[in-house]
C-alpha cells in the first residue's frame, strides 16, 4: 500500500482548491493538490464574463460599496443564502481581486474620458473621471444595482486561473496530477485524507491528511447538456455523501444559464447582454422588457431563463432540428467591442456555429449552468459533521447562493471562499485536535475496498451497461428536473432514478479490461457516484414544495417563507440505502442583516413568515436610530448583524476604495 | 434522398497503450455517421461510446478554451474540441500530439510538460519591493497595457506550437513558442521587477530565444492566434541587445 502523508490534502486543482494549497503554504503547512487535468485546464479557466468585487472605480460603478454587493447577493439568492456568509464574501471580494492583481491577472483598466456604451439598446455616452484612469473596471451583470463585474475581456477565468497556478508553482505547491479521489478515509467523525486513483496507472493511494478540502467544482454534467465542463461530474459530493457522515445542502438548487449556444450547450457570457446585447425571439422582437420592465434582459439568471422558457412555450422559440431556441443579438455592441471584450464568444460562434456574432444573431437557449448546493460547510468550510473536511468554491454550499447564484459571484467565490478557508484550516491545523490519530491497518482497509469495488468492476460479466445508465440519468435530469419542475415528473424522476441507481450496482466494463489507464472503468465508477448525486437533486426538489429562486415548482408557485425558508440537508446514510435522507436546517429570520422581502421580478408571490414584520421592524429602527446618531454604515451594519469577528484577523480591515476610506 | 444522406466519416487513430506489454502502436479505422455540426469531440465520444470504451483522448472545456484537446488532425496540431468534421475530408487521420510523453492513444502529458517549463522560466510575477496590502487601492495600470498583457496571457498551453516546431525536434530542451511567449508576457509586465540582464540569463540561448530557426510553425498552428512570430523577434532584439551590453 503506497501511503502519503500530507498536513492539508486538496481534492481539485481549480481556482478554489489552488488558493487554498497557496493560502495554508503561507501559513506555513504542507498541501497536496490532486487533480483530475493540468490545473490550468480546470473548469475555473471556462468563467468569461468577470468577477464580482465592490470596487466603484468606473462611472457606472459610482456609490458601490460592500452593502450593495450583499444587497444583491442576497436578493438574487431569494432569501436563501447565509447572510454571514454573504458579509463576509462581499467584505472580501475587494481584497481578492486586488490579491490576484498582485499576482499578474491583467485586469481591463478604467480608460479616463468619452466612451461610448450600449445600454438598453441606446448608446450612452460615458464620462469616466481622470481620477479613475488606471484602476480596475468593471462592467454590468444580470441582477445587480451597480456596474461590479471585474474582467479581463471575457477570458476572465483564464486569466485568473493562471496567476493562481502560477503562485502556486512559485510557492512550489505539490500537485499531484491526473489522480482521482474515489473515496475518503474516515473514523469516529473524522476525515485523515482520501483513497485517490492514478488515472494513468490505475494504482491507488492512500492520501492521509490532518485536513482534507474538496474543492471539486459543481455536479453540471449530470443533466445531458450543460455548460460545464465533462470533468464536472460530482464525484466530490458523490465521496463526501459516501461517507454517510458529511452531509449536502440545498442539491435541489440548480442554476440554468440563459444564454448557452445550441445544440452543444456552450455558454456565451452573460457580459453580452452585459454590454448590451439583446433576446429576440423568432420575430426579431426583443420580448424581454415585456415580461420584466426593469431589469429586462438583465434580471437574475433564474428569471431570465424562465421568462425564455415562457417565451419559447407560446410558440415564440425559433424552430429547430435540436429544438426551439431564442435568439441573442450582440451586433448592436459593434465589431471593435466584440473583438476587445467579446474574444471568446467571438471564436466561439466561428468554431462552433461558423458564424459571425459581430453580423449575426446568436441561437440560444437556458441550459443547466450552475450548482448551488454542494458539500454542506460551516463559515469555515469545515462539514459540519464530518471533523477535518473542508469544501469551497463550487463543491461547497457554505451558503453564498441560496438558490440562485449572481453572475461574476462564482470566480469571486472561489478565490475568497480559498482565502478564508485557507486561514481556518491553519488554526486547525495549529491545533492539538488535529493530529493524526489513525492507524494505517485502517488505512487500508479503505485501500482494500475500494480495490475490491474496482476488481468486481472489471471482472463482473453479464451486466449492466454504465453508458446506458449514465445517458438515461441525464435524460431525466433535463427532462424532469429541469427550469420548471412538478410533482408528477419529479416524482417519476426520483423512481427511475432509483431504480437505475439499484442497477449500477452490477455494471459491468464491457470490453475494456485494463486495470491501468482505462476510461471505461472510470465511466463505470463515476456514473454509479453521479447517479447517488442525482437521486440527491430530484428527491429534494420533489420534497420541496414551493418555488424558490431557480427551483421553480409549477404546482407550488409561490415562495413558502413560514414552511420552506430552510436549508435542505442530505445525506446517505446506510451503504445499502438506495435513496438519500433529506432532512432541513432552519434559517433564523431574526438574526437576518436583510429580513425577507420581494426580489422586484414579475409579481409578487411570496408567502412571508410570521417572524419577517417583526423582524423587518425591529432593523428599521435600529437603522433609524443609527442614522440619526449620524453612525457611519459600517456601526448599522455592526449592529444589525456582527460578522468581523468570524473572520481571520488579515482579513478585517475596511476596503479602501475609489473615493471612499482612502 | 441521397443528397440528404449523412457521409460516413472514417476515422483512423494511431493507438497505443503503453501499460499493455503486449500492444504496439498501430492505425485503428472506425466509421462514423456524420452528424449536423458535428466535432471531433462528438465523434470520439461516438466512438468510445459505441466501438471501443478504451480509447483514451482528452477534453475538458470541449468548447476551445481550456487547450486540453490537441492532437494532430490528418497530421496538423489543433484543438480537436472544436474541429468541425464538415471541414474535414471523410477520411480523417488522428494521432497524438509528438514530443509530450504518451498516457495511451489521444491521451498526453501536457500537464508535466509544461510545469516544468513554468518552473523553469518563473513564470509568475517577480516583486520584491511591493508588499501586497489587500486593504489598499490597487496599483494603476494604462488600459492599453492591461489589454497588451491579457493578448499574450491568452495562451492555453496545449502544446501545438511546441508540436509544430522544428527547432524542438533537434533541441529537446528548446523552450518553445510557449515559452518565449510567456517570457514576452512577464517582461511586458511592470509588475514584475526582473531586468533584461536576469531573462538573459534564463533564455539568451541556444535552448531560449536564439535556438530558434524561425520556420514559425508555432505562430500557423496556434488556435489562439497569439502573435508569437513578431514576439519571439522582439525578444531576440532585446537579447541582443543585453547580449552586447
Amino acid at each position: 500500500m503506497k501511503v502519503i502523508y500530507t498536513d492539508v490534502l486538496i481534492i481539485g486543482g481549480g481556482l478554489a482548491g489552488l488558493r487554498v494549497a497557496t493560502g495554508v503554504k503561507e501559513r506555513g503547512h504542507d498541501a497536496v493538490v490532486l487533480t483530475l487535468v493540468p490545473p490550468k485546464r480546470s473548469h475555473s479557466a471556462a468563467a468569461q464574463g468577470g468577477m464580482q468585487a465592490s470596487l466603484a472605480n468606473s462611472k457606472m460603478g459610482e456609490g458601490d460599496n460592500e452593502d450593495v454587493h450583499f444587497s444583491d447577493t442576497i436578493k438574487g439568492s431569494d432569501w436563501g443564502a447565509d447572510q454571514i456568509v454573504a458579509r463576509m464574501f462581499t467584505h472580501c471580494a475587494p481584497k481578492a481581486i486586488r490579491e490576484l492583481a498582485h499576482w499578474g491577472v491583467p485586469w481591463t483598466r478604467v480608460k479616463r474620458g468619452d466612451r461610448t456604451a450600449i445600454i438598453n439598446a441606446k448608446k450612452v455616452t460615458i464620462t469616466e473621471k481622470d481620477e479613475a484612469h488606471g484602476l480596475i473596471t468593471a462592467r454590468d451583470f444580470g441582477g445587480t444595482k451597480k456596474w461590479r463585474t471585474c474582467y479581463t475581456s471575457d477570458g476572465t477565468g483564464h486569466s485568473m486561473l493562471f496567476a493562481m497556478d502560477n503562485k502556486a508553482h512559485e510557492d512550489k505547491v505539490e500537485i499531484h496530477e491526473r489522480l482521482e479521489a474515489i473515496s475518503l478515509i474516515h473514523e469516529h467523525g473524522r476525515c485523515f485524507g482520501a483513497v485517490a486513483r492514478n488515472l494513468m496507472t490505475g494504482e491507488l493511494v492512500a492520501y492521509v491528511s490532518r485536513a482534507t478540502t474538496i474543492a471539486t467544482g459543481g455536479y453540471g454534467r449530470i443533466y445531458s447538456v450543460s455548460t460545464n465542463a465533462i470533468i464536472c461530474q460530482g464525484i466530490g459530493q458523490a465521496i463526501a455523501l459516501e461517507t454517510g457522515v458529511a452531509t449536502l445542502g440545498n442539491m435541489e438548487a440548480i442554476q440554468f444559464h440563459p444564454t448557452a449556444i445550441v445544440p452543444v450547450g456552450i455558454l456565451t457570457t452573460e457580459g453580452c447582454r452585459g454590454d448590451g446585447g439583446l433576446l429576440l425571439d423568432k420575430d426579431g422582437y426583443r420580448f424581454m422588457p415585456d415580461y420584466e420592465p426593469e431589469k429586462k434582459e438583465l434580471a437574475s439568471r433564474d428569471v431570465v431563463s424562465r421568462r425564455m422558457t415562457e417565451h419559447m412555450r407560446k410558440g415564440k422559440g425559433v424552430k429547430s432540428r435540436y429544438g426551439d431556441h431564442l435568439w441573442l443579438d450582440i451586433t448592436i455592441l459593434g465589431r471593435e467591442h466584440i473583438e476587445k471584450n467579446l474574444r471568446e464568444v467571438k471564436e466561439i460562434c466561428e468554431n462552433f456555429l461558423g458564424i459571425d456574432p459581430a453580423k449575426e444573431w446568436i441561437p440560444v437557449r437556458p441550459t443547466q449552468h450552475y450548482s448551488m448546493g454542494g458539500i454542506r460547510t460551516k463559515y469555515t468550510g469545515e462539514s459540519q459533521t464530518l471533523k477535518g473536511l473542508y469544501s469551497c468554491g463550487e463543491a461547497a454550499c457554505w451558503d453564498l447562493h441560496g438558490f440562485n447564484r449572481l453572475g461574476g459571484n462564482s470566480v469571486s467565490e472561489t478565490v475568497v471562499s480559498g482565502m478564508l478557508v485557507a486561514e481556518y484550516i491553519s488554526d486547525y491545523l495549529e491545533s492539538p485536535e488535529s493530529h493524526l490519530s489513525i492507524h494505517t491497518a485502517n488505512v487500508a482497509k479503505f485501500v482494500h475496498k475500494e480495490q475490491e469495488k474496482i476488481d468486481a468492476l472489471l471482472s463482473r460479466e453479464n451486466g449492466e451497461d454504465a453508458y446506458v445508465l449514465r445517458r438515461r440519468m441525464e435524460e431525466i435530469m433535463m427532462d424532469k428536473v429541469g427550469i420548471f419542475r412538478n410533482g408528477d415528473d419529479l416524482k417519476e424522476a426520483v423512481d427511475e432514478l432509483e431504480e437505475l441507481y439499484k442497477r449500477s450496482k452490477s455494471i459491468e466494463v464491457f470490453r475494456s479490461k485494463s486495470h491501468a489507464a482505462n476510461p471505461a472503468l472510470e465511466n463505470a465508477y463515476r456514473t454509479q457516484k453521479m447517479l447517488k448525486v442525482a437521486l440527491c437533486v430530484a428527491y429534494g426538489a420533489l420534497l420541496r414544495t414551493e418555488s424558490r429562486g431557480a427551483h421553480s415548482r409549477e404546482d407550488f408557485p409561490r415562495r413558502d417563507d413560514e414552511n420552506w425558508l430552510k436549508r435542505t440537508i442530505t445525506s446517505w446514510v446506510k451503504e445499502d440505502d438506495t435513496l438519500p435522507t433529506v432532512t432541513y436546517e432552519d434559517i433564523d429570520i431574526n438574526t437576518m442583516e436583510m429580513p425577507p422581502g420581494f426580489r422586484g421580478y414579475g409579481k409578487d408571490l411570496t408567502d412571508h413568515n410570521k417572524d419577517t414584520a417583526h423582524r423587518q421592524s425591529t432593523v428599521d429602527m435600529i437603522r433609524k436610530h443609527l442614522e440619526a446618531e449620524g453612525a457611519d454604515r459600517f456601526h448599522i451594519q455592526n449592529v444589525l448583524m456582527p460578522f468581523k469577528d468570524k473572520l481571520p484577523k488579515k482579513y478585517r480591515g475596511i476596503n479602501e476604495r475609489f473615493g471612499e476610506n482612502i | 434522398m441521397s443528397e440528404n444522406k449523412n457521409r460516413i466519416l472514417k476515422i483512423s487513430i494511431l493507438r497505443f497503450d503503453p501499460n499493455d506489454p503486449e500492444d504496439f502502436p498501430h492505425m485503428e479505422t472506425f466509421e462514423v455517421e456524420e452528424a449536423d455540426g458535428m466535432t471531433l469531440f462528438v465523434a470520439l465520444n461516438e466512438i468510445r461510446e459505441h466501438h471501443d470504451n478504451s480509447l483514451k483522448f482528452d477534453f475538458v472545456c470541449r468548447a476551445g478554451i481550456c487547450g486540453s484537446c490537441s492532437m494532430l488532425v490528418n497530421g496538423k496540431p489543433t484543438l480537436a474540441c472544436r474541429t468541425l468534421t464538415k471541414k474535414l475530408g471523410e477520411n480523417i487521420t488522428l494521432a497524438p500530439l509528438p514530443l509530450f510523453e504518451l498516457i495511451g492513444d489521444l491521451s498526453i502529458y501536457t500537464g508535466k510538460w509544461m510545469r516544468g517549463l513554468n518552473e523553469r522560466l518563473e513564470t509568475w510575477i517577480h516583486d520584491k519591493e511591493n508588499e501586497l496590502q489587500v486593504d489598499k487601492l490597487e496599483e494603476r495600470m494604462e488600459p492599453e497595457l492591461a489589454d497588451e498583457i491579457y493578448e499574450l496571457d491568452r495562451c492555453v498551453e496545449c502544446g501545438c506550437c511546441v508540436a509544430g516546431c522544428g527547432t524542438i525536434q533537434m533541441r529537446p530542451d528548446f523552450v518553445g513558442a510557449v515559452g518565449l511567449n510567456k517570457v514576452a508576457r512577464y517582461h511586458l509586465d511592470p509588475r514584475d521587477k526582473r531586468d533584461d540582464e536576469e531573462y538573459y540569463e534564463m533564455i539568451g540561448d541556444e535552448d531560449g530565444v536564439f535556438g530558434c530557426m524561425t520556420l514559425l510553425g508555432c505562430e500557423d498552428v496556434c488556435p489562439k492566434d497569439l502573435p508569437l512570430q513578431s514576439k519571439i523577434a522582439y525578444l531576440r532584439r532585446m537579447m541582443i541587445k543585453q547580449g552586447l551590453k
